[in-house]
């Protein structure tokens, strides 16, 4: 076997003895575009495959040397439901290279990733690529059950009059659509909803949530000017342009955010479209390989995933706080304290969720009382944290979102000179994710 | 208003009369204990808490403090607004003082008591500083006025939160202001609604009403306890509106769409506001039987009201509470109401072991229904039968019990289901080992209770409970086949169950303490009211039934027909009449009840002719679950008719009626003074502990007519001697089933001698 390539800098390597070194070669994806927008024509494998095709060319890998492909997507296009296997016949990977779905709501493509790591950390895999896509220009808006039930009985009607007879049965009522709602199941409650509510519980003002959308896009804008956003991938869309840029980045002024209505909770609610991720379309992939494998094939890996954890929690009051939960228990398995992370990236659900975490974070009593630990695990300092924009700004395709998170971890650790990254994410159903990612050596 | 929790009670002090805003106060050293006041920049945020309860009343204190309270803050000139909220969680005001009220003793002073507090509630109402009720749990009686005097309300979603105005069950009208000004906040049907019916309203449905401005949602966990953060979060809400109001950038009226202008408009024409009364008056009357008087005179206030003008409104308001007040209807009530609250204690402490896991023998109604309302109290239960047949059927109204709340929207969907994943149907007895109780609800037969007494004794824990749920079997004659009799309770549950309220527990000489108390804590937390009576045939509940039921029987004989006894016994105020309630029952339960306990106490327990029952039975005429019994049943349970059947039947058995004992009135005495009678002897033989559970399990277990009080309270206030009278007048014609106990007999002697005080 072989020693760690790893040359300590002033930190140690998180390399343990027994659990295989395993790196992210590299990682793309799409532009985020708002929903309704250059992509709305497409499909959601159309999103992935230019993803996968993305990867390809990026990393130049051969297309029958992936032994694997996982992507992860939330709201599912019924005629690809295992999007995985669509994306990956079209982007041209060999057809012999199995390729499997998952959903985990936001957290979607971290489980797709964390799902390739376990299988080349037991062995099966040696190369996999991990991906997720999202495309709310066109979601699955259903005929009620009524109606689905009539036309489901109207396939097994043998005779003209038992079909007459269905027919009839149909009523003004059985022609409302169901549309799909950004909502908890089990509480009926709208995320937004829930985000207003937390962030009246830990008194995050509207003021301090529009100030931190506002950075967002201002860090967003920036990070894009300076091309930074390398991990972006041009795509050219079938009949219209060429498109190279995220268009949901829209530094604004306090002033025009104040002017906002409250979107959830009217009148007196703080969660506004400003200070909130928006409806986006895009993919994202990355290329996750033993670190003997890239090393055999001549890379140079960006990174090494290291410790993981999911975590869950109340989906009704407490729905938005996995990354609260997740930082110290991945810190904790990897033996790390919060100082010692040099960038943090954290999914923005909403300004709100993200303000609520850093004081459910900094606080002592919130630790003891609802986590079972003896103290707090202290608040990300912002001058590390999501220093090229987030999610509010990026957009979050929420199937695609982790993989970003992942590679730009990656990229700031190489740009910043740090060590160690942490990626944490909350997830509808009230989960939430964390992950420890340590820079390769240079 | 009346407070439907209890609340601490005061002393009355009649010389002290306080009113709001009395002129500036010098003395600013008030020892304030009830009410107190923030200054936060131009808002005064005035908090309520009492110190010595769990909720809030308006007691004398109560308002005292306020009016000193509201004076200085009224004289403040850098206050520009002010927020009212309590700071008990789950509370705001529950109304007032229910004991305040009681130690009146003419209904003048009651009427002063309406008036001063109508007073208050005016200047409310006229404050030039605007004032904003935060309404966080109960907001009832003169709670609901209070808040609906101040010029806005925000209210919390809180499953706590509910708006209403219960004084009609207690036999009394809103007599703050309420009746004026409720139907001009949510118009007449509304007002109508709530008051007449008493109900509570929550916070969505308010909103929709008009009766709360804006909502506020609940928080969870943030940096302090959520209940502590959602009284903080509703008070800044309301610190907001406060400032809004003063700035004009909150409307005080409300914004309505085009339907409710339509509605308003239809309904500021007299003739359709009469017609709204004529309609409300008539089903009240059908409703009440004109038994009730509370209802009548809040409809007259309304209208008075409405038509006369506020003062004549106000007027006819304080005037009406203070007679009903003094009616007997209401003193009945409100016994009822501190029956309950008693009721809702365990007067035998608390048990060694919390059941955590309640099985249950025999999946049928009773057994499902015992099931479905301890699943709903998160307790692990155990439902078991002999036949698949029988325990999907069980399993099956467990979830529609459940499934109609999804319906109602009381519980969501996801709510159900986790509720039903504490339930386990099975065949066998698996589990067991881990029963903290276990409830039989088998066949009522001796032989197969002692079977599964025996089969359960096999497999349970040392410390499991066995409970037994009978109608009429003695506990004692169970608790025979058993090893350990200090654990076998009876536990007798009414049909049912998910709807009646009460719990009858019989307890055998034999019964310990701790079993006992663990019977009671188990049906505290089903919800039950509970009672707890001796060991004898029928106990309590039952045996003040059966020989009601067999004068019914005795009274169809004599050529009534079902549905006429019916309307008798309606008509006195039972809710369900004599007959329906037999087909209810089940005919052959009905039967087998009064073979048994025909057997135990003799011709006591005669009157109608047994051979009637068992006739019906031989036919198929079970009542309502064959379908036929003294009234035909098909889908539409409502409208039915009588089983044409049944004629001849009853033709057999014919008796002749002696005109002498046999008009409406005594018919209805007849069988009231039976239930009575049989009920004072209980007390008598000490199978009940007191007067107050006598009269609790006579109103929720047997629908004995609530304004009456339950039979207690009906002998103290019809008199004794009265009732003895007109039972020796039945003596003479029927022997002695009408004859009069020597508890009752003593009591008619001594016209001083009271059940209750």
């Amino acid at each position: 076997s072989m020693a760690p390539v790893v040359s300590t800098k002033s930190k140690k390597t998180l390399s343990k003895t027994g659990v295989k070194n395993i790196v992210l070669v590299d990682g793309v994806r799409t532009p985020f575009l708002q929903s309704g927008t250059t992509y709305a024509d497409l499909m959601p494998h159309d999103l992935a495959r230019t993803a996968l095709q993305g990867l390809l060319n990026r990393t130049g890998i051969p297309k029958d040397a992936v032994d694997y492909i996982i992507y992860g997507t939330v709201i599912q296009e019924v005629k690809t439901s295992n999007v995985a296997r669509e994306a990956a016949l079209g982007a041209g990977f060999s057809d012999r290279i199995p390729a499997h779905t998952v959903t985990m709501a936001c957290i979607s493509s971290n489980q797709a990733m964390t799902t390739a790591v376990g299988m080349i950390a037991a062995g099966q895999c040696d190369a996999v690529v991990a991906g997720g896509v999202e495309f709310m220009s066109d979601v699955p808006i259903r005929h009620s059950r009524k109606m689905r039930k009539t036309m489901l009985s109207l396939n097994k009607a043998k005779t003209l009059g038992a079909r007459l007879a269905l027919l009839g049965s149909i009523r003004p009522a059985h022609l409302a659509p169901e549309l799909p709602a950004v909502a908890e199941f089990s509480t009926e409650e709208t995320m937004g909803h829930s985000a207003d509510r937390l962030a009246a519980a830990f008194g995050v003002s509207r003021r301090e949530q529009d100030e931190y959308a506002l950075r967002s896009h201002s860090l967003a804008k920036r990070a894009q000017d300076e091309g930074l956003l390398s991990d972006v991938v041009g795509f050219k869309v079938p009949g219209k342009d060429i498109v190279s840029k995220d268009n949901g980045i829209r530094p604004s002024s306090m002033e025009q955010m104040a002017k906002l209505k409250p979107a959830f909770v009217k009148p007196h609610g703080t969660v506004t479209a400003a200070n909130s991720s928006y409806l986006t379309d895009g993919a994202s992939a990355v290329l996750i390989m033993s670190e003997e494998k890239a090393l055999a094939l001549g890379y140079k890996p960006k990174a090494y995933l290291r410790d993981f954890v999911y975590v869950s929690q109340d989906p009704k009051d407490q729905l938005l706080l996995g990354p609260s939960y997740a930082t110290p228990k991945v810190l904790e398995r990897s033996g790390l304290k919060l100082a010692d992370i040099d960038v943090f990236e954290f999914h923005e659900a909403f300004a709100g969720q993200i303000l609520s975490n850093l004081k459910a974070m900094d606080s002592d009593w919130f630790a003891k009382t609802y986590m079972g630990r003896t103290s707090k695990v202290g608040s990300p300092p912002l001058d590390k944290f999501n220093l090229w924009g987030g999610s509010l700004s990026l957009g979050h395709p929420f199937g695609a979102t982790g993989c970003r998170l992942v590679t730009t971890v990656a990229h700031r650790l190489k740009k910043e000179g740090g060590q160690y990254g942490l990626v944490a994410a909350c997830a509808a159903g009230g989960q939430g994710h964390a992950m420890v990612i340590e820079a390769y050596p240079q | 208003g009346v407070a439907t929790s209890c609340g601490c009670s005061v002393q009355i002090t009649r010389s002290r009369r306080n009113t709001l805003f009395s002129g500036i106060h010098t003395c600013c050293t008030f020892a304030w204990t009830h009410v107190n006041y923030e200054i936060k920049g131009d808002v005064a945020v005035i908090r309520i808490s009492d110190p010595n309860s769990k909720v809030n009343t308006l007691s004398l204190q109560m308002q005292k403090e306020m009016t000193e309270v509201m004076d200085e803050v009224m004289g403040n000139s850098a206050i520009k607004s002010v927020v009212l909220i309590s700071s008990k969680p789950g509370c705001f005001i529950a109304g007032a003082d229910i004991n305040m009220i009681q130690a009146c003793k003419s209904t003048e002073e009651v009427t002063r008591l309406s008036q001063e507090g109508q007073k208050i509630f005016e200047k409310i109402e006229k404050s030039p500083k605007p004032i904003v009720a935060a309404i966080n749990g109960s907001c009832l009686g003169g709670g609901l006025e209070f808040a609906i005097a101040c010029q806005y309300r925000v209210a919390t979603k809180s499953k706590k939160t509910a708006l209403g105005t219960p004084e009609v069950m207690l036999g009394l009208l809103p007599g703050a202001g309420g009746t004026q000004r409720l139907p001009k906040m949510i118009g007449l049907p509304n007002a109508f609604d709530m008051m007449l019916t008493g109900r509570n309203i929550r916070a969505d449905k308010a909103k929709k009403m008009g009766l709360v401005h804006q909502l506020v949602d609940t928080l969870g966990p943030g940096l302090k306890s959520p209940e502590e953060r959602t009284i903080e979060y509703l008070e800044e809400v309301a610190i907001d509106c406060a400032r809004g109001i003063v700035n004009k950038k909150l409307a005080l009226t409300k914004e309505m769409n085009m339907m409710q202008k339509i509605q308003d408009h239809v309904m500021s024409y007299s003739f359709v506001q009469n017609r709204i009364y004529s309609t409300v008056e008539k089903k009240v009357l059908k409703q009440t039987k004109g038994l009730y008087p509370a209802p009548m005179k809040i409809i007259e206030c309304v209208k008075a009201g409405m038509e006369q003008g506020p003062d004549a409104g106000y007027l006819a308001e304080s005037q009406n509470f203070g007679k009903l007040a003094m009616t007997p209807e209401s003193k009945a009530l409100v016994g009822l109401y501190h029956g309950q609250v008693a009721c809702k204690k365990n007067r035998f402490g608390v048990p060694e072991k919390e059941v955590k896991t309640l099985a249950i023998l025999g999946a049928g109604l009773i057994g499902a229904g015992i099931a479905q309302v301890t699943v709903e109290k998160s307790i692990n239960t155990i439902l078991k039968d002999i036949t698949e047949e029988a325990l999907n059927q069980g399993q099956h109204q467990v979830y529609k019990g459940l499934n109609d709340k999804t319906k109602k929207k009381s519980i969501t969907s996801f709510e159900r289901d986790s509720i039903l994943s504490n339930l386990t149907g099975q065949l066998d007895y698996s589990g067991f080992e881990k029963a903290d109780m276990v409830i039989e609800a088998v066949f009522e037969d001796l032989a197969i209770k002692h079977k599964v007494l025996k089969e359960v004794e096999a497999v349970i824990p040392p410390n499991c409970v066995f409970a037994s749920n009978t109608a009429a079997l003695a506990i004692k004659d169970i608790a025979a086949a058993s090893k350990r009799p200090e654990k076998v309770v009876g536990m007798h549950y009414f049909s049912p169950v998910d709807k009646m309220q009460l719990l009858e527990i019989i307890t055998t000489d034999k019964t310990s303490k701790d079993t006992t108390a663990s019977a009671v804590a188990l049906g505290l937390k089903q919800g039950k009211v509970v009672i707890v009576v001796g060991d004898g045939p029928g106990f309590y509940t039952t045996r003040c039934l059966a020989p009601m039921l067999a004068e019914a029987v005795r009274v169809l004989q004599e050529g009534v027909d079902p549905k006429k006894l019916d309307s008798l016994t309606t008509g006195f105020g039972f809710p369900v009449g004599a007959a329906t309630l037999a087909d209810e029952l089940g005919i052959d339960v009905a039967a087998h009840m009064a073979e048994n306990l025909g057997k135990a106490f003799g011709s006591r327990f005669g009157g109608g002719n047994l051979e009637l029952l068992k006739t019906m039975v031989a036919k198929g005429f079970k009542g309502r679950k064959s379908g036929k019994g003294f009234y035909i049943y098909q889908s539409e349970p409502k409208p039915k008719d009588i089983n044409p059947e049944l004629k001849e039947i009853v033709e057999s058995y014919k008796m002749m009626p002696n005109p002498a004992v046999s008009s409406d009135s005594d018919v209805q005495y007849r069988l009231i003074s039976r239930f009575v009678n049989e009920a004072v002897l209980c007390l008598q033989e000490g199978i009940l502990t007191n007067p107050v559970e006598g009269d609790i399990g006579a109103v929720f277990g047997l629908g004995f007519p609530p304004f009456l009080g339950g039979p207690f309270r009906f002998v103290d206030n019809f008199g004794a001697d009265k009732l003895v009278e007109k039972m020796k007048t039945f003596e003479e014609v029927f022997g002695n089933q009408f004859t009069p106990c020597q508890l009752l007999l003593d009591h008619a002697k001594d016209p001083s001698r009271k059940f209750h005080n």
